[in-house]
């Protein structure tokens, strides 16, 4: 048990578990923000895919990283927008649209990579990583943590951001009261229905940057199905965060490391089947909801379509 | 003090809005002037709120102008009356529970959604506190404030943006006797303001106690107008005989029933009903505690008798345990602790099922959304509390002629429209709805029948007939409870009437003269 | 009489257009992809419906999706959204495929078909136990639950085909070959298996026990209106706990029958992916069961016709997955036009519409009781 603790290992683990948050931070804090505002996205995974798809072609097109992650972004952002037509403006039941999402995006985008890139089967360099002067001397953090690709930074600063967002100003204000009461959010005079749109389009900017990290930096391709549940994991992070965003990276990391315990295993030579560990996120997410379960709090207008006059 | 200018604030002129199969607003005109308060009084259905959500700019008018301050205006949404100066507090209080009260009032200021300006909310709090006379803090979270607080809060709302017109729909349904006077109050304060006021309300005493110029509503239209020389001249009793036959022109009901009446008149009354005999109350609940949901009371300590053939009243303000103790009598929720008592047998255990069948029924307040299924039709949900039970259903399997031969039944006891058992239940109306709910209830010999607000949004005639029945029933031998929130119903259809606040009775009433004085005292007093 | 028909012909065309838009739009996918949409659905048919061989394959690919289909239904019209269903499914394949070689010896062909499926059944009424209580006690959202609970099933049904279900054969992880035997007898002398006959006796079942048993009329209820059933007197907590279970039972069915009838044995890492998939299916067929078995039978043709098609064309068989999430995205829009018309969504029961917490408020008593659409 003691070889367990040895700085490889912890290294390893939290590297590895850092590099497996980070999709989800990104998709659990825009899920998050548009579960705050009433809208439950079950589509994320289709998002994420979308995005981790869009954002592979266009680093492999133009060689740039960070062109990549836009990419993905903006194409996140725009699967968001059939949530935003068809549940926010339509009224169409969110989940079911949801599920859609999944189906199609994953056809989608198995089907355009077999056309393009099965024969070829190209993969990306590895991400440039940024070492923080100073702090990455730290022994294990400072390799782990502290060595990464700028977006984790960026990543950091997004939590900051949206905490700031939604205690801090009027807009976020506007968010949280759509997703609690839209009632009285339409009574003061803001349109309950533009409020959730900038929610979900939020929710497929993230969705989108996680997928595309995935691809991108993470695992350096692109493959079929790769999300591999990890969306609907972000969802979980997001309800568990409870609106207070700092809550998403504690979320993120504490599943990125069981997504990411194998490999840092192996590395001292303990060989667990895969399976095993595959189980253990959402295993993890079981136990969680089990402890948890009383003290859920979701907004009370969650994927609860608002129509004035319904009050 | 020079309370009026010459030309009213606001002027409505030709208002007409119409629903899918309802004319809700008439060509309606109305005048609205600074420092004063115009009551528009109506019943319920009457076009009032439709007509204030018009001005709140809910909805646009079919046809008509609006104009304010001489100008014609335009209100496409919410947003453009709050810009316009027109505050308006709705019925269903609107705002967010989980947020402070600092947050509920500024919500929606910023449009452009940028940075809270917190110190300014902090000034603007502080000089509309003192007006209302507020004691709570603006960091308070308003899901624990009181009713009677929520409400300022929300008239704190309205007049956050240098409101020229407040707008209060029906404000005093909730509130205790002491916040009732309150209101009176900081009305006249902000009467002084130089505020316009108007006053929705379908109780005849408070248009005429708070009201300057009152007009009054009748399906749409408007049918009668009281000028504040008319309000402030004359004795109430003549104004409520004038304003009664406005209302309702030749077919002139039992003026109790029709519009709340304030006092004496229907003190004399309270039912005249047999002694009651020896033996165990029908239904009892003793010593019953209940923890409740986060925003619910519960129950401390609830004791209760309820005599066959007489029926128990429950007042108080809405939201005091009512509903819980409700629930525990039809078996719908478990006590924590304590006892129900059916006659001799402690029930405590028995689910809805077995008590329903053992003569315990429970008429809830919410037809639509709990008494029934609105994609079933008529006919499966006159069964639905005999689910499984022959002859409508036979070793599991479904009877369809017995369930529709008793649905018949019901619906032709009972008078519901359209008289179609395989109509889907949603396509008809409240009353009717509440028609079936009450006739599946009160069928097959009830024992015991608990009546949640019965008559609430019920059109007169409908109320009426439910009343009758309620009546009906305890003289038949059963026992009533019925739980309400209008007094002088009340006072009409009870022997006792206990008082809930709290999750507690804080006391029982006979009902013998004078007994609404002592009702309302029960509600206020701690 | 009239109005019956007018109904049964508006439900048609309700099935029918998000098809047909979907189809559409797949062609579309094609096209831009630079292959024959015409080439690819006329491969479709020949292969899926026309050709005898294909056909066979068609209705034997059916049993599983029914059965699945049969799960579904139950659990959706209690308005609980299973979403579990790979987990299900896998799991009971896994134990059929693990535990059948080894009855065989003691009990005959026929007892152990019987056993074995009874056991797969009740794997998978056991899997949904853990959504099932955390939802009915604790109002835990299913939708995540059942969705890991998925998951893990399948991390769990290859762990035991790669463990204690393994085979002693050399080579790729899998359990014994069931020998063709002892599988599912086929009708006469097609190669369709028995399991037909199964899958369909399901669906009749579930839609009768739906349509005309006390049992389907309590389920409905809770998914129509839950604070209605309670009201009612419902025993909420047990109907939900149950319904999952019979919901699971019937899916892990299926994956018996699908290594009984079809395969003989569990490869590690199988995996049809049915469970996202027959979603669609049963709400095109607005939850009736027999609407839906229709549909399936349809979509098997598009299946196995598909994945031949899409061979011929070169491109991947995914392009099916396209397919049904577009037919579920247009099947939403189309209710949307139907609901604008009658004010009332149809195609999903109100208990489904998640209300996490939270109920629509009564709208106005005095006015008929309709909801109003949303008009802004």
């Amino acid at each position: 048990m003691e070889d367990l603790f040895t700085e490889t290992f912890l290294t390893a683990l939290v590297a590895g578990g850092v590099l497996a948050a980070m999709p989800l931070l990104f998709a659990g804090l825009g899920e998050m923000v548009s579960e705050q505002a009433g809208v439950l996205n079950v589509g994320l995974e289709g998002m994420m895919l979308a995005g981790a798809y869009g954002a592979f072609v266009i680093a492999i097109e133009t060689g740039s990283t960070w062109l990549g992650l836009a990419a993905g972004m903006a194409i996140g952002a725009l699967v968001s927008l059939v949530m935003v037509l068809l549940c926010v403006r339509m009224k169409l039941d969110q989940i079911v649209i949801g599920i859609g999402i999944v189906l199609v995006a994953e056809g989608i985008t198995s089907l355009l990579f077999d056309a393009k890139y099965a024969a070829s089967r190209p993969r990306l360099p590895a991400a440039p990583e940024w070492a923080v002067p100073g702090f990455s001397e730290i022994p294990v953090l400072g390799e782990s943590i502290f060595t990464q690709h700028p977006i984790v930074y960026i990543g950091v600063g997004l939590v900051i951001a949206v905490h700031y967002l939604l205690r801090r100003t009027s807009a976020g204000l506007s968010l949280r009261a759509a997703g609690e009461k839209p009632a009285a959010l339409d009574a003061a005079g803001v349109n309950v229905d533009r409020t959730r749109t900038w929610a979900t389009i939020g929710a497929g900017l993230g969705a989108g940057l996680g997928g595309a990290y995935l691809s991108v930096i993470a695992a350096g391709t692109f493959t079929p199905f790769m999300t591999q549940g990890q969306g609907f994991i972000a969802i979980v992070i997001a309800m568990l965060a409870r609106g207070t965003a700092p809550w998403t990276i504690v979320g993120a990391l504490l599943f990125g490391m069981s997504l990411s315990v194998a490999t840092a295993l192996q590395l001292v030579g303990i060989q667990i089947s895969t399976d095993y560990v595959q189980m253990l996120p959402f295993i993890a997410v079981i136990v969680v909801l089990v402890l948890f379960a009383r003290r859920s709090y979701l907004p009370s207008a969650l994927a609860l379509p608002y129509h004035r006059g319904e009050r | 003090m020079e309370q009026r200018t010459d030309h009213p604030l606001v002027e409505l002129r030709g208002i007409t809005k119409a629903f899918p199969g309802v004319v809700a607003n008439d060509r309606i005109d109305l005048d609205v002037y600074a420092g004063e308060v115009h009551a528009l009084l109506g019943e319920n259905g009457a076009g009032k709120s439709t007509l204030i959500s018009i001005l709140a700019g809910m909805y646009r008018p079919d046809a008509g102008e609006i104009t304010i301050d001489g100008r014609a205006q335009e209100i496409g949404s919410p947003r453009a009356a709050i810009g316009l100066g027109i505050g308006t507090v709705y019925q269903h209080l609107t705002l967010v529970p989980t947020l402070s009260v600092l947050e509920n009032l500024m919500l929606g200021i910023d449009a452009r959604g940028g940075r809270l300006d917190l110190a300014k909310a902090h000034a603007r709090f502080d000089e509309l506190a003192e007006v209302l006379g507020v004691t709570f803090s603006p960091d308070a979270t308003v899901g624990r404030l009181a009713l009677g607080q929520r409400q300022q809060v929300e008239i704190m709302k309205a007049l956050w943006r240098e409101s020229r017109v407040l707008v209060l729909d029906e404000p005093t349904s909730m509130l205790t006797p002491q916040d009732y006077d309150d209101l009176r109050l900081y009305l006249e304060r902000l009467k002084a303001d130089g505020l316009a006021v108007i006053l929705i309300t379908h109780k005849l005493h408070e248009a005429i106690e708070m009201g300057d110029r009152v007009s009054i509503l009748r399906s749409g239209r408007k049918v009668g107008s009281l000028e504040p020389g008319d309000v402030h001249g004359r004795s109430e009793d003549e104004l409520r005989g004038t304003i009664v036959e406005m209302m309702f022109g030749d077919a002139t009901p039992d003026v109790e029933s029709a519009v709340e009446v304030s006092g004496a008149e229907a003190s004399a009354g309270g039912r005249r009903s047999p002694v009651a005999n020896g033996g165990p109350p029908a239904l009892a609940v003793r010593d019953v505690e209940l923890q409740g949901e986060p925003q619910e009371v519960g129950l401390r300590g609830v004791t209760l008798e309820l005599p066959a053939g007489q029926v128990t009243g429950i007042a108080g303000v809405d939201g005091n345990g009512q509903r819980e103790l409700a629930e525990v009598m039809a078996g719908q929720r478990r006590p924590d602790r304590g006892s129900v008592f059916l006659g001799d047998d402690d029930v405590t255990r028995l689910g809805v099922a077995e008590r329903y069948q053992r003569g315990v029924r429970y008429v809830t307040d919410d037809r639509i959304g709990e008494g029934t299924v609105a994609s079933f039709d008529v006919a499966m949900n006159a069964v639905l509390k005999r689910v499984g039970e022959p002859p409508f259903w036979k070793r599991g399997r479904v009877n369809r002629r017995a369930i529709e031969r008793y649905a018949q039944e019901l619906i032709e006891d009972y008078d519901v429209r359209p008289p179609d058992v395989n109509a889907r239940i949603a396509t008809l109306s409240g009353g009717n709805i509440q028609k079936l709910v009450l006739a599946r209830e009160l069928s097959l010999s009830p024992k015991v029948v608990v009546f949640n607000k019965p008559t609430y949004g019920l059109d007169v005639r409908t109320a009426e007939f439910v009343r009758d029945k309620i009546t009906e029933l305890a003289d038949g031998g059963a026992a009533a409870l019925l739980i309400s929130t209008e007094i002088e119903e009340l006072i009409a259809l009870c022997d006792r009437i206990a008082v809930m606040s709290r999750g507690a009775i804080t006391g029982v009433v006979d009902n013998d003269g004078g007994a609404e004085e002592r009702v309302g005292e029960l509600m206020v007093s701690r | 009489m009239r109005a019956h028909a007018g109904r049964a012909g508006e439900a048609i065309v309700a099935v029918l257009i998000p098809a047909l838009l979907a189809l559409i739009a797949t062609g579309l996918l094609l096209v831009i992809l630079g292959r024959d949409p015409i080439q690819f659905y006329s491969d479709m048919l020949e292969r899926g419906l026309l050709e005898w061989p294909g056909f066979q394959e068609s209705v034997i690919r059916m049993s599983p999706l029914l059965l699945i289909a049969a799960g579904l239904i139950i659990a959706f019209r209690a308005g609980l959204w299973n979403l579990g269903a790979d987990g299900q499914f896998l799991l009971g394949a896994a134990f059929a495929a693990g535990l059948a070689p080894s009855f065989v010896g003691a009990l005959g062909s026929t007892l152990t078909l019987v056993v074995v499926m009874a056991i797969a059944t009740v794997v998978g009424a056991l899997w949904t136990v853990v959504p099932a209580v955390l939802r009915a006690w604790y109002g835990v959202n299913e939708i995540i639950t059942t969705l890991m609970m998925s998951f893990i099933g399948i991390a769990v049904a290859n762990v035991l085909v790669k463990g204690p279900f393994r085979t002693d054969v050399g080579g790729v992880a899998r359990t014994d070959t069931l020998p063709l035997d002892d599988r599912l007898p086929l009708l006469g002398d097609t190669q369709i298996n028995a399991g037909i006959i199964i899958a369909v006796v399901a669906i009749v079942a579930v839609h009768l026990v739906m349509t005309r048993t006390s049992v389907g009329f309590r389920l409905r209820m809770l998914g129509e209106n839950p604070r209605a059933a309670d009201h009612a007197g419902l025993h909420t907590k047990r109907v939900i706990v149950l319904t999952f279970m019979a919901s699971g039972g019937l899916i892990a069915l299926g994956g018996a029958v699908e290594i009984l009838g079809i395969w003989g044995s569990f490869r590690a890492d199988f995996n049809p992916a049915f469970g996202l998939i027959v979603i669609p299916l049963v709400f095109l067929a607005r939850l009736n069961a027999i609407a839906s078995g229709f549909l399936v039978a349809a979509f098997a043709v598009i299946q196995i016709g598909g994945e031949s098609a899409a061979r011929k064309s070169d491109v991947s068989s995914d392009i099916l997955l396209a397919l049904v999430g577009l037919i579920l995205l247009f099947m939403a829009v189309t209710e949307w036009v139907r609901a604008r018309r009658s004010a009332r969504p149809l195609y999903l029961s109100p208990g489904l519409a998640e209300t996490i917490g939270a109920s629509p408020a009564a709208t106005d008593e005095s006015r008929p009781a309709q909801p109003s659409v949303g008009t802004g």
